[in-house]
Parts: C-alpha cells; sequence; structure tokens
C-alpha cells in the first residue's frame, strides 16, 4: 500500500486536458452534432397518465410537406419478454422496448407514442400535432402506498410479485419484494430501553443535469448504425440500441460526444432506437433533442418512497435493533433502486440485529432510473432522522452517538458482505474535531444537524490502451465519458506510473469502436476503475520497455556475460536502470525514440473487472436558519466530510463533493415532482421544479479524509456518489434543532415546515 | 411559410448576415444555421441561463430573443471572448478554480460573469451569487465558480 509514497502527479491539481475547449465553446456535445442532410425528429407523448392505446392514425403528419418519416412501435421488432443484463443491471427487454415506443398503453404522462422526421424541428412539431391517438383512458395511481392498496389500479395486465424469490399468483403491482435479515431483531428489540418508529415519505425528483438528452443516428445502406449521442456509457447504448432494434452488436457503433451532466440518467435509452429507426426509414441522419419538458416528463426520475422505519436502542446509546420497510416508486416499470437502499440504510453502523424488506412497486410516472447513490437518500433520510432522535432522547452528542455504533472493518452489512478497511468513524472523528463543529451557532430560528451515509461503490468493467509516442508523451485511450475530470484523474495514474508528467498523457474517450469494453461512467466507479485500467496498463509500457532494454543491453554485452533479463531492469523517476549494472541509465523519452529499432511500436494495454471496491463514507454538519412566518429554511454553513481513499485530483474530488451537497440540500428543500389529480406533472420546467441556484447557498466546505482503499493500487474510493446521502437527514436534523419539530416528509419546503410549526 | 426575414448583424465582431423565419430564437439561429454552437441550450425557456450571450452589451436568455430582434445589433458569444493568444481571465480562472464538471453550463455562466463584471468591476460574493441566480449548475455546487468569477475580477482589476 502506498500511504507514505510521495507521489509526482497524484494529489495536484492540473487543468483537465479537455478545459479550454470547454470554457470557450468548442467542445462538440451531443445536441452539436451536424451531419450533411440531417433531419430533425420530434417524439409524439401521450397526454394521459394511463391510457389503453386504440389506434395511431400517422396519415395527416406523413401528408404534411417537409416530414419524411412517421414511426411507431410497430416499427420495432417484438421484443421478449426477457431479462437481459445490459450494463445497467438486469433489464427486462420487452419493458425496454416498449419504453423507447409504448406498444398498447401509455403509462405515464410523456410516454412516447410515435415520432417524425421532417426537414426542420418547427415541421416536425407540427407533424406530431397531427398525428391522431385514439385513448382509452384508466386511472392511474401515482404513489407506492396507492399502487400497493387492493383495488389499485393495475399497470402491467398479468405482472404478479416475485416475493423472497419465488413467484406469487396474485396480479399486482408490486413487482417484487425482497429481504435483508441480520441477527434477530425481535430479540434486539427486547434489549431496547428507548424504541423510535417513524413513516417517512419522500417525493419523486430528477437528476437535473443542464443538457437535455439527444441523439442523432445514421442507418446507413449496409445496415450499419452509427449513433453520435451524449451518455455515460457508450457501450450500454450499443447494447440496449442493439436489442431493441433487433440488430446485431457489431452492427451499432456509438460515438460518445461531450456529456453535459447524467448523475445516473444519462445511463438508459429513450432517443437512439428512435431515431435509428427514423434513419432507417429516411435514408438520412436524424437528430433528436428532449424539450425540458420532456426530460421531466419523460426521463429519469428518482423515486419517491415510503419509509417505515423502527429501532431500538439501550439507554447507554447502543443501537441493538432496526428494522426497515421500504416502498419505492419503479415509475411505470420495475426496477427502482429500492435494493441499494436496503443496502445502504443502516450499513454505516454495525448494528447486531437488523432487518429491511424492499418493495418494488410500478406506478404511473416515468421509469424510474439512477441518480447518484440511488436510493441511498430516500432511506438515509429516515434512518439518520431517527439516529438524531436517539441521541437528543437519550442526551448523547449525535457524533459521538455514531462513534459508538458506528462500522468498522470487519463487520457485516445487513445485505450479506462484510466491511474492508473503511474510514466511517474517521469520518465523525474529522466532524468532531472540525472548527464548525466547536463553533457555537447562536441566533434564533437556528439549528445545527449531521447525518451520515453509505455508498458501497461499483467496480465492474474498463479497458484502456496506452500508445507511446516517439518523443516519450503517450496518448490514453479509455472508453469512460468523462463528465467531470476524468480525462485528468485517469491520465495522471499512468502519469504516476509511467514516471512522466501529466502534460505528456494525452487522453482521448472513444467510441465502441475505438476501445475494448467499458462499463457506464457512474456508481462512482470511473477514476476507481478505469483509472485501474490506465495503471494497469502504464505497467503493461513500462514492462515491455524493460523487456526491450534487457534485450538491448544483452546484445551489448560481451559474450560470456550472464543474459540479463526484464526482472534486472529497474525504473523509477523516468529513468530505467539496471540492478546488475549501476552505469546503464536510460530515460523514458529515450527510450521512445528507441522503439524503431528495439522491435517496433510500444501499446500498453489492459482490462479490469477489479473487485477491491471501497465503500465510500460521509459525514456531514449543516447550519440553518428557519424563518418563522414563511417556514423558508436557509443554508447557514455547510462542511462535508468524507473518506476519499485516496483524492487523486483534491479540486475535482471536493467538486463531486460540493456538487452531491448542493443537489441532495434541493432534495431536501424544495425539488419534488407535482401531479394533477389526473396524472399530469404540474410543474415540468426549471421555473416551478426549484434546484438550488447559487443564490440559495453558501460556499460548501469539504474535508479530504483519506483512509487508502486496499483494493486499489494508489488507494482510490470512489467519491461521486455518496456525498449526495446525508444532507436531506442533516437538513432535517437542523430544522428540528431550530424549531423543535421532526420533519418526516421531503421537500421540507416552506409550506411543509410551517405547517409542522403551526401543528 | 412566412417569407424569411432578413437580418444584419454583428457577431463576435464580424458583420454577419442571415434569413430567418419570424420564430427562429436567436439561440437557434445560432447553433442550428450559423453553426455557432458554443451557446448551449438547456431549457428553452428562459429559467437555466446556458443561452446567455450578450446583445448590445446586455446580458440575454438567448432562447428568449428572437432572431429577426438582433437586426443592426451586436451580438457576443462565448466563442468570441478568448483572443488567439490566450484565453479571457474569466475562462482562465474557470479552469484553474475547477469552476466546471460537466462544462454544459460553463459558456452561459462565464457570459453572465462578463457582463456582471463589466458593470461592477469589483463584486462582493454576495453581489456574484445575486447576478449568477439565473444560471443553473447542477454539477459543481456553485462554490468554485463564485471563486472564480471573484478572482478573475481581481486579476481583471489588477491589469486594468
Amino acid at each position: 500500500m502506498a500511504e507514505a509514497t510521495a507521489y509526482q502527479v497524484i494529489g495536484t491539481r492540473p487543468v483537465r486536458p479537455d478545459g479550454a475547449d470547454k470554457v470557450t465553446g468548442r467542445a462538440i456535445y451531443g445536441a452539436d452534432v451536424r451531419m450533411a442532410g440531417m433531419l430533425h425528429g420530434k417524439v409524439l407523448r401521450s397526454p394521459h397518465a394511463h391510457a389503453r392505446i386504440k389506434s395511431i392514425d400517422t396519415s395527416k403528419a406523413e401528408a404534411l410537406p417537409g416530414v419524411k418519416a412517421v414511426v411507431t412501435h410497430k416499427d420495432l421488432p417484438e421484443a421478449p419478454d426477457k431479462i437481459a443484463n445490459l450494463g445497467e443491471g438486469a433489464v427486462n427487454l420487452k419493458f425496454l422496448s416498449n419504453n423507447v415506443l409504448a406498444q398498447e398503453k401509455a403509462l405515464y404522462r410523456g410516454h412516447a407514442i410515435a415520432a417524425v422526421a421532417a426537414v426542420n424541428v418547427h415541421v416536425a412539431e407540427e407533424a406530431v400535432n397531427l398525428i391522431e391517438v385514439e385513448y382509452d383512458i384508466l386511472p392511474s395511481v401515482l404513489t407506492a402506498p396507492e399502487a400497493m392498496e387492493d383495488g389499485a389500479p393495475i399497470l402491467h395486465d398479468g405482472m404478479t410479485t416475485t416475493s423472497l424469490g419465488e413467484k406469487t399468483d396474485r396480479e399486482s403491482n408490486v413487482a417484487s419484494h425482497y429481504r435483508f435479515t441480520l441477527g434477530d431483531v425481535a430479540e434486539g428489540f427486547k434489549q431496547a430501553d428507548l424504541i423510535i418508529e417513524r413513516e417517512f415519505d419522500t417525493a419523486t425528483v430528477h437528476q437535473g443535469y443542464i443538457e437535455p438528452h439527444n441523439a442523432t443516428a445514421m442507418w446507413n445502406e449496409e445496415g450499419h448504425v452509427t449513433i453520435w449521442t451524449s451518455t455515460q456509457g457508450a457501450f450500454v447504448v450499443q447494447k440496449q440500441s442493439s436489442e431493441v432494434l433487433g440488430i446485431p452488436v457489431s452492427q451499432v457503433s456509438v460515438i460518445p460526444a461531450e456529456i453535459g451532466g447524467g448523475f445516473g440518467g444519462k445511463i438508459p435509452v429513450y432517443l437512439e432506437p428512435v431515431a435509428a429507426l427514423l434513419s432507417r426509414k429516411t435514408g438520412q441522419a436524424v437528430k433528436l433533442v428532449m424539450s425540458r419538458t420532456e426530460e421531466f416528463e419523460s426521463t429519469g426520475p428518482t423515486p419517491g418512497s415510503r419509509l417505515n422505519v423502527k429501532m431500538g436502542a439501550t439507554k447507554d446509546g447502543r443501537v441493538v435493533a432496526a428494522e426497515a420497510s421500504l416502498a419505492f416508486e419503479a415509475g411505470a416499470f420495475p426496477g427502482s433502486p429500492v435494493g441499494p437502499g436496503g443496502m445502504c440504510i443502516f450499513s454505516p453502523y454495525s448494528f447486531p440485529n437488523m432487518q429491511v424488506d424492499g418493495y418494488d412497486v410500478v406506478v404511473n410516472k416515468p421509469k424510474t432510473t439512477a441518480y447518484r447513490a440511488p436510493g441511498a437518500t430516500n432511506a438515509a433520510f429516515a434512518s439518520e432522522t431517527i439516529m438524531d432522535e436517539f441521541a437528543e432522547q437519550l442526551g448523547i452528542d449525535p457524533l459521538q452517538l455514531r462513534v459508538m455504533n458506528g462500522a468498522k472493518e470487519g463487520d457485516r452489512r445487513v445485505d450479506g458482505p462484510t466491511h474492508p478497511r473503511i474510514g466511517f468513524l474517521e469520518t465523525v472523528h474529522a466532524a468532531l474535531e472540525h472548527e464548525h463543529y466547536n463553533t457555537p451557532l447562536e441566533g434564533p430560528n437556528r439549528g445545527r444537524g449531521v447525518a451520515s451515509g453509505f455508498w458501497f461503490n461499483v467496480g465492474l468493467q474498463s479497458s484502456v490502451v496506452i500508445n507511446v509516442n516517439s518523443d516519450g508523451t503517450v496518448s490514453l485511450v479509455e472508453g469512460s465519458t468523462d463528465i467531470g475530470g476524468t480525462r485528468a484523474s485517469i491520465a495522471m495514474q499512468a502519469a504516476e506510473v509511467l514516471g512522466i508528467p501529466y502534460e505528456s498523457v494525452r487522453p482521448t474517450v472513444a467510441g465502441t469502436d475505438g476501445v475494448g469494453y467499458t462499463d457506464v461512467t457512474g456508481g462512482s466507479r470511473t477514476t476507481f476503475a478505469t483509472g485501474y485500467a490506465a495503471y494497469e496498463a502504464a505497467n503493461d509500457v513500462v514492462r515491455q520497455m524493460k523487456e526491450r532494454l534487457a534485450e538491448r543491453w544483452n546484445a551489448e554485452t560481451e559474450e560470456g556475460a550472464t543474459a540479463l533479463t526484464a526482472e534486472d531492469v529497474t525504473y523509477s523517476g523516468g529513468v530505467f536502470g539496471c540492478s546488475k549494472d549501476a552505469g546503464k541509465s536510460v530515460s523514458f523519452q529515450e527510450m521512445a525514440e528507441l522503439m524503431p529499432r528495439t522491435g517496433g511500436p510500444i501499446s500498453g494495454r489492459a482490462t479490469v473487472q477489479p473487485r477491491g471496491v471501497g465503500g465510500a463514507f460521509a459525514t456531514h454538519i449543516v447550519d440553518v436558519e428557519v424563518d418563522p412566518d414563511t417556514g423558508k429554511v436557509s443554508i447557514l454553513r455547510y462542511t462535508a466530510v468524507q473518506d476519499v481513499g485516496k483524492a487523486i485530483h483534491p479540486s475535482y474530488v471536493e467538486g463531486q463533493i460540493q456538487g452531491g451537497v448542493t443537489q441532495g440540500v434541493g432534495w431536501a428543500l424544495n425539488e419534488a415532482y407535482l401531479y394533477r389529480e389526473d396524472g399530469n406533472m404540474s410543474n415540468a420546467s426549471f421555473l416551478d421544479y426549484r434546484m438550488p441556484t447559487c443564490l440559495d447557498l453558501p460556499m460548501i466546505d469539504t474535508v479530504l479524509v483519506e483512509v487508502p482503499n486496499p483494493g486499489h493500487p494508489f488507494g482510490v474510493r470512489g467519491v461521486g456518489e455518496v456525498p449526495i446521502v446525508p444532507p436531506p437527514a442533516a437538513v432535517a436534523n437542523a430544522i428540528y434543532r431550530a424549531t423543535g419539530q421532526r420533519m418526516t416528509d421531503l421537500p421540507m419546503s416552506p409550506g411543509y415546515v410551517l405547517d409542522k410549526m403551526q401543528s | 411559410m412566412a417569407t424569411r426575414i432578413h437580418v444584419q448583424t454583428t457577431l463576435n465582431g464580424e458583420a454577419v448576415e442571415f434569413l430567418c423565419d419570424s420564430r427562429q430564437s436567436l439561440l437557434e439561429v445560432l447553433r442550428d444555421d450559423l453553426g455557432f454552437t458554443g451557446t448551449k441550450e438547456g431549457c428553452s425557456n428562459g429559467n437555466c441561463g446556458a443561452c446567455s450571450l450578450q446583445v448590445d452589451g446586455v446580458l440575454v436568455d438567448s432562447c428568449l430573443v428572437l432572431a429577426a430582434e438582433v437586426d443592426g445589433q451586436a451580438v457576443n458569444t462565448i466563442e468570441g471572448l478568448a483572443s488567439p493568444a490566450q484565453l479571457h481571465p474569466l475562462q482562465q480562472k474557470f479552469l484553474e478554480h475547477a469552476a466546471l464538471q460537466c462544462g454544459i453550463c460553463t459558456p452561459g455562466f462565464i457570459m453572465a460573469a462578463k457582463a456582471l463584471l463589466e458593470k461592477n468591476p469589483k463584486p462582493t460574493e454576495h453581489e456574484v451569487r445575486y447576478w449568477l441566480a439565473g444560471n443553473l449548475c447542477r454539477c459543481t455546487g456553485y462554490d468554485k465558480i463564485v471563486r472564480a468569477v471573484l478572482d478573475a475580477a481581481e486579476t481583471m482589476e489588477a491589469s486594468a
């Protein structure tokens, strides 16, 4: 392990290689792609939350001058009702296909029904309005508790609950039910002196990336489809598009454009297969870009949830039992992140008895998709609120309570895995010692809250190739789309191994034809796993250079001398030497120049599937002030402490934390899908779906605790997701200290807080 | 289709003329017809600020300006900010402070900050936050953006 290692590149703060192009407007994002003769498309979307589609008449649209093609679900091949692993976990192909273009039913307001390609977007919009759809409007159901009731409208005819792995026979909106158990909660509650049980509700929220979804596709005369798109994973788009379109993966090339934010929301395909169908019909490239309304009504979101949590503690502050029942909205098709929610809810702690039941419930809302630590933020809002109540009622400092119950290496999570070396307690101690926590908060209507959070992070698969240039610089080809500076954090790891300056590594994000399989930029995996691949590929370069130098030096040596092997060649600080001959020395640059005379070009390559994923923990401190007249909550000060393993690029790590905190604050205070009775969303714009602006926040202090992950050569842990987990609970606990009222619903908007204060 | 409108304007200091439909926004003409895709589209209804640019020195959301309106006016976009030799101080400071992650909101933020510093060369943190509240960023939490703007103001003031 590398704790004491002095790094040359790692831990510095260089400017990212794509920086200049991104501050000058030169970088090409998905919506900036243009092709000769390109057509523009528009999607017709359901105005109803739940309706049977009786007929679709496209004739008037097709007759409009400038319209080149119209497609509906009839243009897609019949999708099998089977589960496939498409890089985002298991996906039912029929559901995926039906989400791209509705087949028999529209299952949510905004569900894609048909699409048009025309000479420009205005004609396409006019044409979409000429498509006549006959609907049989059905009653809709919008929340998990309602959808679980007897007699609730059923979304999927014939769908029954899979409970604890067994198929049941009753038709239901509950797609599945799981249970995690550790110890015996009933026994645990018997030991408790204080038991707190609460019900929590959290609203549906959106990822809110600023760049709308987009796709440009060209289906050429040989049946090959090329797709330009802003995506978190080119290979996922390739695989999902090939499945939906019913063509081999080799017939789909995906070229990832720069991506304007994703947060999990740019993993599934929405527009890509539709653009491809329109291109096949027209023989032209077709571009589709969503409007902001379409973004809210048809993509994302992350689930609203009903959380019932019961926890028991002894008088001296030991939590002895914790039980949770989590019901998450999946949206129109199964697949909410209720599983990850259950994996994370109690995992900062070593409670001896735990049980979690999770329910994945379909409702008439857009199919939910990942959003930064998906499921964990909902879950932590409940458990971290009850931890705060224990602290208050038992007269224990809330951070000390976390010290007393905190998880350490060797403790088991409720879902089975045992924690490896983790840094949760280190984050709590750093918070305890922080000046923020030790500065009294003064003034009326003010309160300080703390909360912790866990996200397990993922590894998955990555590929990297490093090509050595003759001047001693290298090009690095990787497949992880860069959403926040990962070109830099990956290149830095290669530069560290190669002993060359950061500026000598030129990273490029390649498409599906240009690099080996690489999973999504998500799960906080990119700097960890693709960085690992860069480390291995750089070592592959060094190994090849050592072999060549051993051979070269042998050729120079007099006959009879013992032959050198690669093991005899050392490499340090950018210079090769020989352990058996101190006089030999060749720099990386000299070796690069020698390539044509030592066997030709050198490319290092690595494909990895690293297993040593290090989980991430965070502990946050927030000060709020609550306006007693309006209930509006202002954030006065925020400090986020996080175990980051090893910060490759500290500024970019801080940025991940600050961004995660801000999204969490938005989730806590303002953001929510608001629905009318008929199932239509009433706030599908950035004006009415109120995300934090810079006027809503103070500076966000970060503390990077570095407990190296033993599963990564530099100790890296994923950092991107866990910072969104504690904020809603931390803010709720702060509001409690300010008002004396416990918050059980998200968002804690002014009206809600005021109601609580006046109750 | 209605008769197309002939517009003569100055784009980043160069005379430019184009034909547009009455319904086309300045943002659409810049991006789709003139190929100036540095100005970004995030919402098309004036709520996110990604399409911020200046018309005759005034900061606008170009999605809310009709292309026909800029006849005879000077349009300045992100593409015109850097000189051939070097980035504008705002651009440089955004890079140094890691004030962008995905970068989609960055051109809008930089153009909005430029307009601020022209009006108020020495803004306080609160003034920066107030002025930039019309621009949404979902990645950074704004901390590093505000620092970059404050630092750029100082740099520009020192070299002025």
